[in-house]
């Protein structure tokens, strides 16, 4: 299991090089475009490939930003250096429970299948609810275009430590 | 040629009598404090706005910051409670300088010493503690053991604040007859033993016999078995030390039986360790029917986490294995059971026939119980390893300790009736939980201490003048700290030692030969 977490956040770390640089080279390569183009068809929306993720901290703070499909939210954590204490400290690997989020009903249906594996570092997360999963593990789409993720609040709760 | 025998107490509770408790919204979790801290933090660059140099003093010798109001703030262990504790302090705190203070040469503290070598993804939060190291507000000084070396006291005269946070490194006792013989050994001891903890070099663990008796069902428990029952083709390639696998190796151990004083449904361990467990290669699991009489109806109004883990227990206990499982569970040699509703009570030793000489030592056990069925069994056994949990000891007399508890008394980390002193990790909470737990744990003792600091309970007022005023006492005193810097050349000769032989470290297993490394 460690092996294929391994391999999958080798995966995800390499997809999220690719999609850095491809971020970096978009908005030149469109401007190029639409520097050539703009006399007969306007300016195109840049970046349309991108997916718009909105985290709410643990002090309620809104925070927008963009991911690309087949980025986990764990990547785009890092790759945006969001300000979230504690975020995937095993690096994605699923050893641990730190990059659990919540989700509305209607977007955690559209997640996707959970694993065994990760119910189990679910199962010893904070504040656990009925649409929780672990950032790592949940891969943008362009059909989570706009989808909100909930870092729960750390509470320092007797049950989950003695659990835990 | 070893023969222990432990004799058990049938606890036959009935599985009622467990029903009962939940329905009376008593707590069904157990309370046992055996579990893995499993290491913490995070991988996002909180400090990239800092990378720009060492402005403050890097070495304690240095530059700036001796004469000025910085809050100075000393962390007792580097563990992942003191780097959780340390990271929130600097990154809350813009002029806040923390140095941690290790007793060993080397940092990390539990993820390095107990943390599993099979679990080498749990140990990717020392990255994180790495960047806190070498973040230029932030000191390593290792090498120094507080109690002895310099007291807490002396260090609060010259820091602001000081955060204990050195854990639990003892063990509880069984507290039964015959437990001190020879051949029954703490579980900390042996994690100790085979993750190169400098004290435990010397247990050499007699593994000649067939069965072993793990005492507790934590996350402990369940690493030490993993580790007698893995093919050692599996942990050649861990950072288990050389020592240890070469025991391993000659290891004769083949039935492990993992023995709990409660039922099923009060296991302590967690559910990703049960299914390595399940999963593990060349074993398979025996265990008794009997003992999970009633269990499936009890699960009905548990909580998620508490359901799966018993569902996940019951279908490797009890359900019929599918055709591959069949399969893999035929072939298996090694053999892993749980037994349940058993209380140690007295270990015996078995009379030895053959060796006349130095019988004293030769002697091994068997328990005796008295319990409330009073039924008794008797497991003969070579190998009893004790895992019921972790114990935090007083390290300074100063220190207010709750002996009973065995933890530093406080209110959100604020140690009573000690201004300006802070516990954070196992010393605050007693040791339970996984990584995360102790994040959060020492996150909110920093936010304490923040606090403090903020309404003026902390004086800020007077200038401090952290490790310098330190250094002086510890050259009297005849002591060499080991800077972070120096930590790494250790880390790099274990990582090319390790690298030599497939292995992702070859862990250096004494002090004085770090130290060598070190003053090379």
């Amino acid at each position: 299991m460690a092996l294929v977490a391994a391999l999958r956040r080798l995966s995800h770390a390499s997809l999220g090089f690719y999609s850095w640089r491809a971020a970096a080279a978009t908005p030149t390569f469109g401007a190029w475009i639409t520097g050539q183009r703009s006399f007969t068809v306007g300016s195109q929306p840049l970046r349309s490939d991108k997916v718009t993720v909105h985290f709410i901290n643990r002090d309620g703070d809104k925070i927008t930003v963009k991911g690309s499909p087949g980025e986990s939210l764990l990547d785009v954590v890092i790759n945006e250096d969001l300000d979230i204490d504690g975020f995937g400290a095993c690096e994605g690997t699923l050893a641990c429970s730190t990059c659990h989020l919540i989700f509305e009903d209607d977007v955690f249906k559209k997640l996707g299948r959970i694993t065994d594996e990760e119910m189990d570092m679910l199962d010893l997360a904070y504040g656990l609810t009925d649409t929780s999963r672990l950032g790592c593990q949940v891969c943008l789409s362009k059909s989570l275009d706009g989808l909100v993720a909930k870092v729960p609040e750390s509470v320092a709760d007797a049950r989950q430590s003695q659990d835990g | 040629m070893i023969g222990q025998k432990l004799l058990f107490s049938g606890l036959r509770t009935s599985a009622s009598r467990w029903i009962n408790r939940l329905n009376e919204g008593e707590t069904f979790l157990t309370h046992v404090s055996f579990k893995k801290v499993t290491g913490i933090r995070i991988q996002f660059k909180i400090d990239s706005k800092y990378v720009l140099g060492n402005f403050y003093c890097i070495n304690g010798r240095g530059q700036a910051s001796f004469s000025s109001c910085s809050p100075k703030v000393c962390i007792v262990g580097s563990g992942p409670a003191g780097f959780y504790t340390a990271h929130h302090v600097i990154k809350a705190r813009q002029d806040a300088e923390v140095d941690i203070y290790e007793r060993l040469p080397v940092p990390f503290g539990l993820v390095r010493f107990g943390v599993a070598p099979d679990h080498p993804e749990v140990k990717n939060v020392i990255n994180t503690f790495t960047q806190t190291a070498k973040h230029s507000r932030c000191n390593f000084y290792g090498n120094i053991n507080v109690g002895k070396d310099v007291s807490v006291e002396e260090l609060q005269q010259a820091y602001h604040a000081v955060v204990l946070s050195y854990g639990a490194e003892d063990n509880r006792k069984m507290g039964i007859p015959g437990e001190d013989l020879a051949g029954v050994y703490s579980a900390k001891d042996f994690v100790g033993w085979y993750n190169g903890l400098p004290s435990c070099q010397k247990l050499n663990p007699d593994l000649s016999c067939d069965t072993a008796v793990i005492l507790g069902q934590g996350n402990v428990a369940l690493d030490v078995a993993r580790i007698l029952l893995s093919p050692i083709n599996i942990l050649k390639k861990t950072d288990i030390t050389q020592p240890a696998l070469e025991a391993l190796e000659k290891s004769q151990v083949r039935r492990v039986l993992i023995v709990g004083r409660r039922g099923p449904i009060q296991i302590a361990c967690t559910i990703k360790e049960l299914r390595e467990m399940a999963k593990l290669p060349g074993t398979r699991p025996e265990m008794l029917a009997a003992d999970f009489d009633g269990i499936t109806e009890a699960l009905k109004n548990v909580p998620r986490p508490r359901k799966r883990l018993t569902e996940l227990l019951l279908k490797t206990a009890l359900e019929v294995p599918n055709e591959e499982e069949q399969e893999r569970r035929s072939k298996a040699s090694r053999v892993w059971a749980f037994q349940f509703f058993r209380s140690p009570v007295e270990v015996l030793a078995i009379k030895y026939t053959g060796v006349k000489s130095n019988l004293k030592q030769l002697e091994f056990f068997h328990v005796s119980a008295s319990v409330l069925t009073g039924e008794l069994e008797d497991v003969p056994c070579g190998l009893i390893i004790s895992s019921i949990g972790y114990k935090s000891t007083l390290i300074d007399p100063s220190v207010p300790f709750d002996s009973h508890k065995a933890i530093v008394p406080n209110i959100n980390g604020r140690v009573q009736q000690v201004a300006g002193l802070y516990c954070s990790g196992w010393l605050k909470t007693g040791p339970t939980g996984v990584i995360a737990t102790t994040m959060n744990n020492s996150f909110d003792t920093a936010k304490s201490l923040l606090d403090d600091m903020a309404s003026g309970t902390v004086d800020l007022s007077a200038s401090k003048a952290g490790f310098h005023s330190i250094t002086g006492l510890l050259e009297k005193r005849g002591v060499k700290p080991v800077l972070f810097s120096d930590w790494e050349k250790i880390d790099s000769v274990e990582t090319s030692k390790g690298e030599a032989i497939g292995k992702p470290r070859e862990k250096i297993l004494t002090v004085q030969e770090m130290l060598q490394v070190v003053h090379k």
